[in-house]
């Protein structure tokens, strides 16, 4: 066992991470950034949703460490325009922005899966059709599609049901606007293992498609899609955030760190920065350290570049 | 050439059919047009009337058909929201996201690639991994908070420039321009910049990667072994190679650039179409959003046609075989 | 009169495991007008000596000793652009894959004559007139019609005509030749070999003549150099080197050679193979796979020898 860790930490690619001061301090930073938000309920000062605890005397101190008499360390960061604990917010919120990406992605790889399969293993038309819808899908940017999804569902919805709803308008509306480069890696790799001596083998015993497809074939597509969709995370992210700060993403009573990053852009002018400022930050430290994660991880996996 | 054009355009129609379709099933089953049109109580009578008013008595088929004949005329409706006709609308506010996007693709363009030709053959160089650097805040940075971030230094703090409009505005028929006033020139510095930063740092990380490819291919090894001088390889020879994927980028991210022109012209209040869709969005106005929708179709056909001219221009390869194809050789 | 010396040339990789010797005390000269040809497996160092020589050493290699003079004056330490002048006008160079050599973008014409005023001073005419008249001198027909074509419109052959062209057309008194024949088709070997010798032999150019192939050199060098691991095992006199080889390696290599005219019940072949440049033996680079083999072989590395007419890297012929 002591040998196994021992030579997976002498491996190149351990080799490089710890020879990278940039990985290892955004690994570092995605840490905790993470975990402050999945463990939110505990770690964090006050609960946000608590709406017996907000009393609008609360409402606008500034940080802690500026706000001297005013404020006390009960807001380290301040509070918002309802007397929310700022710090509280952002991690309450930065779960919620994870929850929806993380959703948003596993929904976009189901939906790409399932067409790249099929589109691979069944070829012709069906391919054909598929990866024509696909292309044209690609051609416009992920957020408009996201933009234009998420405000036709919200159409369609009853008004009172997509306030409770939109966490899954979200994550459908983004999901959908993500698929087509999953399906396209899928179709591609399909292809490949279609050629391969056991699905022969396996058609040849006469196993129906749908179990060739799902035992045989996707086992040996999942590892590059998966990588891509490590690095689509980021992306989702940023997705979820911009869709609530042009407000048709999650409301004020649920706020991710789009939200409040909006809810305080209308008090940037009166001197309230804080209540903008810290999530936006959160929200820049999160996607910068992935970003740079997978740039780091690309480059390890492809030497040439170094 | 010209047989070349009128194939892509014909591959573009059943592009545009089928986005046109999208948008027609949008308007016709989405929320309820006679009701949002004329609000809760009214006559049969009146709704019948409306009904008839707007085909939506006839087959799909053929609604679908008028809609696309109408749209073909720039006819996409009446706003819910604001009661007139959504083409007014749009033809009233383009000219504030044509001149904005520009200016920022220009900028993008301007800066982007000197930069990226720059890391390229600095590849250690201290000021070369400052950009890099750079880039990679860009990269990662959302729009809206970059364009937040600006306000509040250029607009709060400093007060230099002003955060929301476009200022003043000189009217030319049915074009209005900021470009020639002083304030149509301040307004438009913040919101050009952060439209154009994130194109900005992909042209240049993109430019970078191509370059740094060509930089190692034989030919260029054979140039330097020609003796010649250093700017020859670099400019003339590596960086026309690089040119080719980089226009496929571009191309692309001028599509990028309109949607997240929709983010910016929200953060700065700029007048722009991206600003009606969004507060069309928030009310459900669905024609506004079936005619964007049709809008940014067209014009993305219009724009890959464009970079298809662009790489026959640059390519050699690429005239002779569409030579051969055509058989005019 | 010798034109070019090379006097332990070593050149280094830094590597994560430490530092790789590519090119290990390599010493040779080559003449005004003579050809060199350099022979060996992939990996022995002859590509990477040509690279020395022209200053395009791919980084992070870097001479680490040893000295290069071009008529007596070092053309090892000046910096890449103080080397500029000498690239393509004292020294010319062609590389093994005439597809990946042209520049795809730019007419043969032009870069033909881009490169021809930068060495000589010509006027848009003349230097157009010049192109011309190399490209009828490498044998590509119509010459005149077809200086405006793009290379991706002329066939392998032709292609490396055109870089032939390009790699004299500002009379260098060297060319170094990395396996110009390699990726062409037999039938063309012949003819770019041919050709390579008259242009050279009508112009007084030298020539290093980098290939692993026993054939080209026999046809069309002077003198050959053999190496291995990094080293020179022999070098001297083509036909005393192919015929009388001292160097047991050599004596391997020809016998590993098919043959027209003598007809050899079995090609022979060495045992092993050549060590990877990180676990180079002690002593002689060739000692684990020589036939001959003693022990000063394992702990002290050989000088060259006079050894008959050719000079051998071989404790054998330690006088």
């Amino acid at each position: 066992m002591n040998r196994m860790i021992a030579r997976v930490w002498d491996s190149d690619f351990c080799f490089s991470f710890r020879r990278s001061p940039v990985a290892l301090v955004s690994a570092l930073l995605l840490l905790l950034v993470v975990a402050g938000a999945v463990f939110s309920p505990w770690l964090a000062p006050h609960d946000p949703s608590d709406l017996a605890s907000l009393s609008v005397m609360d409402s606008f101190r500034p940080p802690a460490f500026i706000g001297g008499a005013d404020s006390g360390w009960a807001w380290p960061l301040g509070t918002d325009d309802q007397g929310r604990d700022l710090l509280s917010a952002i991690m309450y919120g930065t779960r919620i922005s994870l929850a929806v990406g993380a959703l948003a992605i596993a929904f976009a790889l189901a939906v790409g899966i399932a067409t790249g399969l099929v589109a691979g293993y069944v070829g012709g038309v069906v391919d054909s059709l598929l990866m024509r819808i696909a292309d044209i899908q690609l051609t416009f940017p992920a957020i408009l599609i996201a933009l234009l999804v998420d405000g036709v569902v919200r159409a369609a919805l009853p008004r009172d049901v997509h306030d409770r709803a939109q966490v899954y308008v979200l994550v459908f509306a983004i999901g959908i606007a993500r698929w087509p480069q999953f399906a396209r890696t899928v179709r591609g790799s399909t292809l490949v293992e279609r050629g391969r001596e056991y699905v022969m083998a396996a058609r040849v015993i006469g196993l129906p498609s749908w179990r060739i497809m799902l035992s045989h074939i996707l086992p040996n597509v999942l590892g590059p899609v998966l990588v891509i969709a490590t690095l689509n995370l980021g992306l989702a992210i940023l997705d979820e955030a911009t869709l609530s700060f042009l407000g048709v993403g999650l409301p004020p009573t649920q706020p991710s760190l789009g939200t409040l990053i909006r809810i305080g852009n209308d008090f940037l002018f009166s001197g309230e920065w804080w209540i903008t400022v810290f999530p936006g930050a959160t929200l820049a430290v999160l996607v910068l350290s992935i970003n740079l994660l997978g740039d780091w991880l690309r480059d390890a996996l492809n030497p040439r570049l170094r | 050439m010209f047989a070349f054009i009128i194939s892509r355009l014909l591959q573009a129609i059943p592009v545009l059919l089928v986005v046109g379709f999208i948008a027609y099933a949008m308007f016709a089953f989405v929320g309820d047009p006679v009701t949002i049109m004329l609000g809760q109580d009214t006559t049969e009578a009146q709704r019948a009337a409306l009904v008839h008013q707007l085909g939506l008595d006839q087959p799909f088929l053929v609604q679908y058909a008028h809609f696309m004949w109408a749209a073909l005329h720039g006819q996409f409706g009446i706003s819910y929201r604001l009661a007139r006709p959504v083409s007014d609308l749009i033809f009233e506010r383009l000219p504030a996201t044509v001149e904005l996007s520009l200016t920022a693709a220009v900028l993008a363009l301007l800066v982007g690639v000197p930069m990226g030709v720059y890391t390229a053959i600095r590849r250690d160089g201290l000021l070369a991994r400052a950009f890099m650097i750079f880039s990679l805040v860009g990269v990662s940075l959302p729009t809206f908070l970059i364009g937040i971030l600006l306000i509040l230094v250029f607009a709060v703090l400093l007060g230099w420039l002003p955060s929301f409009g476009r200022g003043e505005v000189v009217r030319f028929s049915h074009w209005s321009t900021g470009f020639l006033t002083i304030s149509g020139w301040r307004s438009l510095v913040l919101p050009a910049i952060t439209l154009g930063l994130f194109q900005m740092t992909l042209i240049m990380r993109l430019v970078r990667a191509e370059m740094l490819e060509v930089l190692r291919s034989d030919y260029i090894k054979f140039a330097r072994a020609r003796g010649l001088p250093e700017r020859a390889i670099n400019f003339g020879h590596a960086l026309k190679n690089t040119l080719v994927p980089v226009i496929t980028i571009v191309g692309l991210q001028i599509g990028g650039l309109l949607a997240f022109s929709i983010v910016t012209e929200t953060v700065f209040q700029w007048p722009g179409i991206g600003l009606l869709l969004v507060q069309s969005i928030g009310v459900a106005d669905i024609p506004v959003m079936s005619a964007y929708l049709l809008l940014v179709a067209l014009l993305f056909v219009g724009i890959n046609l464009i970079v298809d001219l662009l790489y026959y221009a640059v390519d050699p390869r690429l005239r002779v075989d569409r030579r051969a194809l055509t058989g005019t050789r | 009169m010798t034109l070019l010396e090379v006097d332990g040339l070593t050149v280094e990789f830094p590597t994560r495991r430490g530092l790789l010797r590519a090119l290990d005390q390599v010493s040779f000269s080559i003449g005004a007008g003579e050809v060199l040809g350099v022979v060996g497996e992939s990996g022995a160092g002859k590509s990477l000596t040509g690279a020395a020589i022209i200053g395009l050493l791919e980084p992070p290699g870097r001479i680490a000793g040893g000295q290069i003079r071009l008529d007596g004056r070092r053309i090892d330490t000046p910096t890449r652009e103080q080397l500029r002048p000498i690239r393509g006008r004292q020294i010319g160079a062609i590389f093994q894959d005439p597809l990946t050599t042209l520049n795809p973008l730019y007419s043969i014409g032009r870069q033909l004559v881009e490169t021809i005023q930068t060495h000589l001073q010509l006027s848009d005419r003349d230097a157009r007139a010049r192109a011309v008249r190399w490209l009828e001198e490498v044998g590509i027909p119509a010459a005149r019609q077809r200086i405006g074509a793009y290379p991706h419109e002329f066939s392998g052959g032709m292609r490396q005509r055109v870089v032939i062209a390009l790699a004299l057309c500002a009379e260098p008194r060297l060319l170094i030749a990395d396996e110009p024949t390699t990726a062409l088709d037999v039938s063309v070997q012949a003819q770019i070999i041919a050709l390579l010798k008259r242009l050279t032999r009508d112009h007084g150019t030298a020539v290093m003549l980098v290939t692993h192939d026993m054939g080209v050199i026999a046809e069309a060098a002077d003198r050959v150099a053999v190496m291995y691991a990094g080293r020179i095992a022999e070098i001297g006199p083509v036909r005393a080197v192919v015929q009388q080889p001292a160097h047991p390696y050599t004596q391997g290599l020809m016998d590993s050679i098919p043959s027209l005219q003598h007809r050899v019940g079995r090609l022979r072949q060495i045992d092993g193979a050549m060590p990877r440049l990180t676990a180079i033996p002690a002593g002689c680079a060739f000692s684990p796979r020589c036939p001959k083999v003693f022990h000063r072989c394992r702990v002290e590395r050989p000088d060259l020898f006079d050894a008959g007419d050719t000079r051998a890297a071989c404790w054998l012929y330690d006088a």
